[in-house]
């Protein structure tokens, strides 16, 4: 099919952020003198995502045109039969990935003029974020296994170097390590998948693989009877759990926020962290076959909606709220990609990308007014101060809880159906996860709302004592001087505010129809409806975007949220003393939610801990003692020994070398002799 | 007369700066021993531009007759498996020459020559098709070694070069007896003979056995590898790079030039038992490296856990595992080459290798730390860095041959970025630990320059590998197809 999706033209939309990041990195730090400066940087960086974001936009009109690309730009490495490439693979997921992508990483790059404004590092925070833009597209743009994983595996090291971007903070620091690892944990199980995969198709190509698809769900692994497309898509599962930050992989996200805000907002919200929701939604022709790694999506993607939720209500940073419905918000894609919703998957993947984008930014323009003071104890009353910001936070925080006619209702809402339509083994407790975690939603995002905009102003009285370790982490109180009052950010902060508040009102209304319902992602997904028909049914109760709001206003979801908004309003609004009541009497609950269940506890004991005991003993054991103290020096010292014993035959005497010698003499007279002897005979 | 070129030339230059060794005026000495380095990598060259990818047999080869009443030549040729050693040999040692440049106050002549010397030697173990040329040059690689770790090393250095020397040589002394069995099999000392050589099955078990003493130790395998971390916390930083960048890769070499297709059936039998040791390496060694208080130390474990790939890769016995572990090898040659570079940038600064007394170098070495992460990125396996490529073909062919062992060798994606990143964030990154840290220089540009020429191959290999592969893989498919033929 000749189409107007060129090679050039496909080719400059990564290039063009890495042609940035490349010269913003090596002319605008120390590497080679900073001879750009502050603008020269910026302008660089951002002309080239500009570019990015206009090509991708073209790409994707002529995608909904209906043009399609798929083909190699380059041969990475050729073995007989086997080809690996590096090559494209352009439909309506491809085209919708990247112009979310370019999108929020536009308003995020603008965004950082002002956040980053006076920072150290700020050419080369800009050179950070232009690759990560690479490296994102890069993966969303693949036609196969191998640059996928290329473009996986460089996300997560541009979060490494973003999560620890303030090196010189010890905890900022050992996040990014965290972070690498736990991702690495989710890379281990992908790779495996990748190698099955290779294994059993010979290819790595998409195509080539969906081709196989039945095959491979017919064979078992060697050696046992397990099904090898389970294990296959439990591997590349694994991965997603990694990146996607899924429990019990998720403990790297939270500590994420020691970045700074756009990144929160740009890798661990809106884009990077969305990658396994991508890859699964990629790969659907292979999970569609297993109804059981189906289930564990579903069981996993269950238990991050609930429990991470819970956590949100606790925390006192205001990143750290976001960040934990980050993870409650991923937990439900997974949970649609569980129920074979795929398109409500990646609906509610870009209608989150949008809204969470924006709370993110709104926190950092909090977090801005408040110069650098990110413990929402510490604000209260700020909607008079910083009006944009609050309205901002308040379309964000109406979108994400699933306000009827608001965009994340209903990516939300149709996730929620589709789990009530499901009939896979785990939906049932699926749906009681959702229902729980709509409601949890809806309690923290308006317990932070109202904390940090409405009620008392708590900015000018003296900071709390009680900084829990988590606060101390946290630490940079830099906080409002003395007199001091919060002030509304610049507007290179507030447009972008602005420029996301639009997408995250409407454009679930505009696009539920055509996404989830009409033919717009058209085969670049694959459902196999005769075993899981949950998007039929979607389809059937189905009946235009208005009729849906207007039902859902009587349903119970509603009636959840309206009731956790009252939870919050109760609490933090009229009532500001019940929450430490509740607190109080709940501690043994408080506790573990303030420990985020001790995962870290445990983790730190378990694995780290272990590990390092485990090759301490290895070396000082195996290496120093068994090796080098009893085979290597124990030979040595045996040599020795016996050189000892042979020493004393050299005495030195002539009377003892004379009786050797005739001692010899007489050996070998005798043996020639029998020799002689037995010759006669 | 290439081959021939790029053995002797360095060491012509080697004997050369020897002749005119005098401490007084070091600087034309610097002068020569970089011309000859140059020299000597560009007498290379013409082996790759020439290369015929389409023939897997030998190339450029040159055969005169040596000790014509044993039938022993002066027998060169390469295929795909050792034509990028050779050059990969010649290239690092122009970095040992430039990082030398303002650190070796002392013997400078002499210690450059050793180095040229050692090149042309190594090279010719790569290139040796006669079994007895290989041997001596095999052998004679250890005197400049043993002359470099005694002279140049640090206070334990007489303790780590006969370390160095007996550990190599006892293993290498069955090798010898290996060969003369071979001869009096076949009458001849030609490699490519002996791989035509009928052999019963107990014959090649004896014969891997003795080879493997000789390799094993030089790769080095588990349990044989206690003398490479002693060796590389007391070898100057050349001696590091040299020893780490090549020589590890001589006993890998010779695993694929004799074990395999001279006893291809004892290697089947016998490859599980070097698929255990090689999987040890890769989890023990890497849980090893994980506590190392030693900067060297560290990288020193971390090289035996990637050289276990390598073998790993090599006794899967498919295309995929074989070409991964000889790319695995090139990649590890410019990896750890700029790795232990990157300790003697450090070590020429603060004179103190141990992790405890680092911190915060990122703050008054921004310059460098961007080299040093971006290696210890490519030293676990970052994808678009040749660190990648190998680990990643091993992986899969792992995989493929069975799923436990594949789950075992993807540890090393986690034990790999622990240790690399765990001593990149104690060294580079947080708060500035002393004033000794607060005061460092950043590097200069010769430093600059070789991390930044390390850091454009590793890029390249892990962005285009092809050029490699396509050399490497009819070589290779060559070989397996040797060893899937039975010489019982």
């Amino acid at each position: 099919m000749q189409t107007n999706l060129t090679l050039p033209l496909l080719c400059a939309i990564p290039l063009a952020p890495l042609v940035g990041s490349i010269i913003t990195g090596f002319f605008g730090t120390a590497l080679f003198g900073n001879r750009l400066g502050k603008v020269g940087s910026q302008s660089i960086a951002i002309m080239g995502v500009i570019i990015a974001f206009t090509l991708s936009c073209q790409v994707f009109f002529y995608v909904q045109a209906g043009d399609y690309f798929n083909g190699e730009i380059y041969t990475w490495m050729q073995l007989g039969e086997l080809n690996l490439g590096i090559g494209f693979l352009i439909d309506s997921l491809t085209a919708t990935m990247m112009v979310v992508v370019t999108f929020v990483s536009l308003m995020v790059h603008i965004y950082t003029i002002g956040y980053m404004h006076g920072e150290p590092g700020y050419n080369r925070f800009f050179a950070y974020i232009s690759l990560f833009t690479f490296a994102m597209l890069m993966l969303v743009m693949s036609n196969n296994l191998l640059q996928l994983f290329f473009g996986w595996e460089a996300v997560g090291v541009v979060s490494y170097l973003l999560i620890g971007f303030y090196f010189e903070r010890q905890t900022a620091v050992f996040a990014n390590m965290k972070a690498f690892l736990v991702n690495r944990v989710g890379d281990f199980g992908f790779i495996l998948g990748i190698g099955l995969i290779l294994a059993y198709t010979g290819s790595m190509n998409y195509d080539a693989i969906f081709a196989q698809n039945t095959a491979i769900a017919a064979q078992t692994l060697p050696g046992t009877s397990w099904n090898l497309m389970t294990v296959i898509c439990i591997c590349l599962f694994i991965g997603a759990m990694g990146k996607s930050a899924q429990f019990p992989l998720h403990v790297w996200l939270p500590d994420s926020m020691e970045g700074p805000t756009p990144i929160s907002a740009l890798i661990h919200a809106a884009t990077m962290v969305t990658a396994g929701i991508f890859m699964v939604s990629r790969m659907s022709p292979l999970f569609e076959l297993s109804t059981t790694a189906l289930s564990f999506i579903l069981v996993i993607g269950s238990i991050t909606a609930l429990f991470m939720g819970f956590l949100g209500i606790v925390q006192n940073d205001i990143k750290r709220v976001v960040a934990y419905s980050t993870l409650s918000q991923l937990g439900f894609m997974t949970i649609a990609l569980g129920v074979s919703a795929y398109p409500v998957a990646i609906f509610h993947l870009m209608t989150h990308a949008f809204f969470k984008a924006l709370l993110f930014l709104a926190a950092g323009s909090v977090i801005m007014g408040m110069h650098h003071e990110q413990d929402m104890r510490n604000m209260g009353g700020l909607w008079k101060y910083m009006p944009i910001t609050c309205l901002m936070m308040l379309v964000g925080s109406l979108s994400l809880i699933g306000t009827p006619f608001f965009s994340g209702f209903y990516s939300k809402d149709s996730i929620i159906e589709a789990v009530a339509a499901s009939t896979i083994p785990g939906s049932g407790f699926a749906y009681f996860a959702v229902m729980v975690s709509v409601f949890i939603t809806a309690l923290y995002s308006f317990r932070l709302y109202f904390y940090v905009f409405h009620g008392k102003e708590r900015f000018h009285q003296s900071r709390h004592d009680g900084h829990t370790d988590v606060d101390a982490a946290v630490d940079v109180h830099h906080g409002l001087a003395a007199g001091e009052v919060p002030h509304e950010s610049p507007w290179v902060v507030t447009v972008p505010l602005i420029l996301l508040a639009i997408p995250s009102v409407i454009i679930g209304f505009y696009a539920i129809e055509p996404m989830l319902f009409g033919d717009f992602f058209g085969d670049s997904m694959f459902i196999d409806l005769s075993q899981h028909p949950v998007m039929e049914e979607l389809a059937n109760e189905f009946h235009g975007p208005i009729a849906m709001a207007l039902h859902a206003l009587t349903s119970s979801v509603t009636i959840l949220v309206a009731l956790g908004v009252l939870t919050a309003a109760i609490g933090y609004l009229w009532v500001p003393s019940l929450p430490s009541k509740i607190a109080h009497t709940f501690a043994p609950l408080k506790k573990l939610l303030d420990h985020q269940y001790y995962l870290d506890e445990l983790n730190q004991l378990v694995f780290a801990k272990g590990s390092i005991l485990l090759g301490r003993s290895l070396w000082h054991r195996g290496d120093q003692q068994l090796i080098d103290g009893l085979l290597v020096n124990g030979s040595a010292h045996l040599v020795g020994r016996i050189a000892g014993v042979m020493r004393h035959l050299q005495s030195g005497y002539l009377y003892h070398y004379a009786f050797a010698m005739i001692l010899g003499l007489a050996v070998l007279l005798a043996w020639v002799l029998y020799a002689y002897l037995s010759y006669v005979r | 007369m290439t081959l021939s070129f790029a053995i002797w030339t360095p060491i012509f230059f080697g004997l050369v700066l020897l002749m005119f060794g005098s401490d007084k005026s070091t600087v034309g000495l610097r002068y020569l021993a970089l011309f000859g380095a140059v020299i000597s990598f560009i007498a290379t060259l013409p082996l790759i531009l020439n290369f015929d990818l389409a023939n897997a047999g030998m190339q450029f080869v040159e055969k005169v007759s040596w000790i014509p009443r044993y039938d022993i030549n002066y027998y060169l040729g390469v295929d795909g498996i050792s034509v990028w050693f050779i050059v990969l040999t010649a290239f690092i040692n122009i970095f040992i020459v430039i990082a030398a440049w303002d650190v070796i106050q002392v013997k400078v002549s002499q210690y450059l020559a050793s180095f040229m010397i050692l090149s042309g030697l190594m090279i010719g173990v790569f290139a040796a098709l006669d079994a007895l040329l290989f041997y001596v040059f095999f052998e004679a690689t250890l005197i400049p070694m043993y002359v470099i770790i005694g002279v140049w090393g640090g206070h334990n250095r007489i303790y780590a070069a006969f370390k160095f020397f007996l550990y190599t040589l006892l293993g290498s002394l069955l090798t010898l007896v290996a060969l003369l069995y071979l001869y009096n099999v076949s009458n001849s000392f030609d490699i490519l003979v002996w791989q035509e050589t009928r052999l019963d099955i107990v014959e090649q078990v004896f014969l891997f056995a003795a080879f493997f003493m000789a390799f094993a130790v030089k790769v080095p395998m588990w349990p044989l590898h206690t003398w490479l971390p002693d060796v590389h916390v007391e070898a100057p930083t050349g001696g590091s790079v040299v020893l780490a960048a090549i020589m590890l890769k001589l006993g890998a070499y010779g695993f694929l030039r004799f074990s395999l297709p001279i006893a291809p059936d004892a290697s089947q039998y016998l490859g599980p038992f070097i698929i255990f040791l090689s999987l040890v390496a890769v989890i023990y060694v890497g849980l090893v490296a994980l506590v190392q208080q030693d900067m060297k130390k560290l990288v020193a474990y971390s090289s035996v856990a990637h050289m276990g790939f390598v073998t790993l890769g090599f006794f899967l016995f498919s295309p995929l595992g074989i070409e991964g572990g000889i790319v695995q090898m090139i990649s590890h040659g410019f990896i750890s080459g700029a790795m232990f570079l990157s300790i003697g940038v450090l070590y020429d600064r603060m004179h103190t290798r141990q992790i405890a007394d680092y911190g915060g170098v990122a703050h008054t070495m921004p310059k460098f730390v961007v080299f040093a992460v971006f290696m210890a990125m490519a030293n676990c396996g970052l994808p678009a860095t040749s660190g990648f490529v190998g680990e990643f073909m091993v992986i899969l062919a792992a995989v493929d041959y069975d799923f436990l062992i594949g789950v075992l060798a993807a540890t090393a994606l986690i034990l790999g970025a622990a240790y690399s990143l765990w001593m990149v964030k104690r060294v580079f990154f947080g708060p500035i630990a002393n004033p000794q840290v607060a005061a460092l220089k950043d590097i200069n540009g010769r430093e600059f320059f070789m991390m930044g020429t390390l850091s454009i191959c590793v890029l390249w290999m892990g962005v285009y590998p092809k050029p490699f592969t396509d050399i490497i893989h009819p070589a290779v498919i060559n070989l397996l197809q040797h060893v899937a033929i039975s010489k019982l």
